[in-house]
């Protein structure tokens, strides 16, 4: 296992391809302890198949993933016992309740405590008044609330947040965001979110990959992505380099 | 390989049959239709050949017998589809999980449906019509062994070809009893059919089962080897069909199957 200054997430010269096509050419990144990195870009860009690959559900065509410290593609169980993810387009089994949900992926992440450890979740996502509910059957801000609750069951070393406020309403979005921002500064875990709310993007995240043909275009800071190419606000530079050709830069190998 | 993540599995079909308690009426009622229906065939050639033929072990037996099989595979895929219907593979497999632990997961949640609903079989077989299982002596235990891991092979042959092929490749897996039962034997001895499917006949072990049970039946004794056959290729086939799906899965993880399972439609 990694120390605190070591990356929680090391991704060397990844790239899948389907054929001729190529979903993701050459990234590579790290994420520290503590950071929330954005991963942004059009649709197609290959944000999905990034967070695939890191998730092990998708096999890099080559190239390399270190999930605190443990090699992805040799020890996949053990690298992913430190990480946790919630996405839209994943949601748990609707026909179990909250709890049920949530013991069932406790177990399986292997959750100590798991008890009081589902009692605090379920408090701190105001779903309390949920817990015997079918998941299938809760609105869409609540069914997003019950999977950042399943992503926090093991508290994560590495959370991967795919679009997780794409379908609730701005205060549930607000909420969810203040929670992940705390939670990245308290157990000093790393977070890769993507997002198309660039404003979202802009408040969250320490830094900023843009991704576009499954490269990346632009890597930094947000307040000096902006500053740098002198644009107004983080949505304007992402419209721009979602329409432009820009050499891809240079990230740490 | 971590007990608690192999109970997950299982724990997940407890909690959907007990919140939909329905789902435990097909586990009796299409076992109650065929045992009833066959209870009553044999209650008749019982009575139009005469004392000196007893039926009900030999055909409302072997039902039974072949019910527990069939039961045994479907308590598997069952609790596979579970997931593709649910889509939640992507939940499930960018977890620790691994693939012994599911399948056995998978493995457990079949035995425990298919033991209900043996219980429920043999009640009515035995309360009905008055099938003992003493009529083929201590052989039984064996035969439901070999019965248990075929329909386990079954099961898990099934999940893979559904993971393979997708949702829509479902219709596939539920008549593969069915294909299988005139070779296995079950209502006839084996010497009745032709070379050629004398020849499958002998690589699937349900039909070392029946021909065996025909065998105790007629009081010629259990063929201790042809039981050990039987044995060994069943867990052979369990060993083949786990060793599929790996390699099913793998091929998902390679080509972003299993995300797109979650993602969107496969057709």
């Amino acid at each position: 296992m990694s120390s605190e200054t070591e990356p929680v997430l090391v991704v060397r010269r990844l790239a899948k391809s389907y054929g001729a096509l190529t979903a993701v050419e050459d990234i590579s990144f790290e994420i520290r302890p503590g950071e929330i990195v954005g991963l942004v870009g059009p649709n197609g860009a290959g944000k999905t198949t990034t967070i695939n690959m890191i998730l092990g559900v998708l096999a890099p065509t080559s190239g390399e993933i270190r999930i605190d410290g443990i090699d992805l593609a040799r020890r996949r169980s053990q690298a992913l016992a430190h990480t946790n993810f919630a996405a839209t387009y994943a949601p748990l089994p609707g026909n179990l309740t909250v709890e049920q949900n949530l013991r069932v992926f406790g177990m399986i992440y292997g959750v100590r405590g798991l008890t009081a450890r589902i009692e605090a979740l379920l408090a701190e996502f105001n779903l309390v008044q949920n817990r015997r509910t079918k998941c299938g059957v809760l609105s869409s801000g609540e069914q997003t609330r019950v999977t950042l609750a399943k992503a926090m069951l093991n508290a994560p070393r590495l959370l991967l947040l795919d679009e997780p406020t794409a379908s609730i309403d701005p205060a549930t979005a607000r909420d969810i965001r203040v929670h992940i921002t705390d939670l990245a500064a308290r157990s000093q875990g790393a977070v890769l979110w993507t997002s198309h709310n660039m404003y979202e993007v802009t408040e969250v995240c320490d830094r900023v990959l843009f991704l576009s043909r499954g490269r990346i275009l632009l890597a930094g800071a947000p307040d000096a992505l902006i500053a740098e190419h002198g644009d107004a606000n983080l949505e304007d530079l992402f419209v721009r380099v979602a329409n432009e050709t820009l050499t891809p830069v240079e990230t740490p190998a | 390989m971590r007990p608690s993540r192999v109970f997950a599995i299982a724990l997940r079909q407890f909690y959907l049959l007990r919140g939909s308690p329905v789902r435990l009426l097909p586990m009796i009622a299409w076992v109650a239709i065929d045992i009833v229906l066959w209870g009553f065939i044999t209650r008749y050639l019982n009575a139009v050949t005469g004392p000196r033929f007893n039926f009900v072990p030999l055909l409302l037996g072997a039902v039974l017998l072949w019910d527990f099989l069939a039961r045994v595979m479907q308590g598997v895929t069952m609790a596979f589809f579970e997931d593709v219907w649910s889509r939640n593979f992507l939940n499930l497999f960018a977890t620790p999980l691994r693939i012994s632990e599911y399948l056995s997961g998978l493995v457990i949640t079949g035995i425990t449906t298919s033991l209900f609903g043996l219980v429920a079989m043999v009640t009515l077989a035995t309360a009905a019509f008055g099938l003992s299982f003493f009529s083929y002596g201590v052989a039984i235990g064996p035969f439901f062994l070999i019965l248990f891991l075929t329909g386990i092979a079954l099961g898990i042959l099934g999940a893979a070809i559904v993971l393979r092929f997708g949702p829509a490749s479902e219709w596939l897996i539920w008549p593969i009893p069915g294909i299988l039962s005139p070779f296995a034997g079950v209502y006839y001895p084996i010497s009745t059919l032709p070379g050629w499917m004398r020849a499958i006949s002998r690589c699937l072990p349900p039909s070392y089962v029946f021909e065996g049970m025909r065998a105790a039946v007629a009081g010629k004794g259990v063929v201790t080897t042809d039981v050990a056959m039987g044995a060994g290729l069943a867990g052979l086939y369990v060993v083949g069909a786990c060793a599929i799906f790996a390699a099913v899965y793998r091929y998902a993880i390679r080509t972003g199957l299993v995300a797109r399972y979650s993602a969107e439609t496969v057709s």
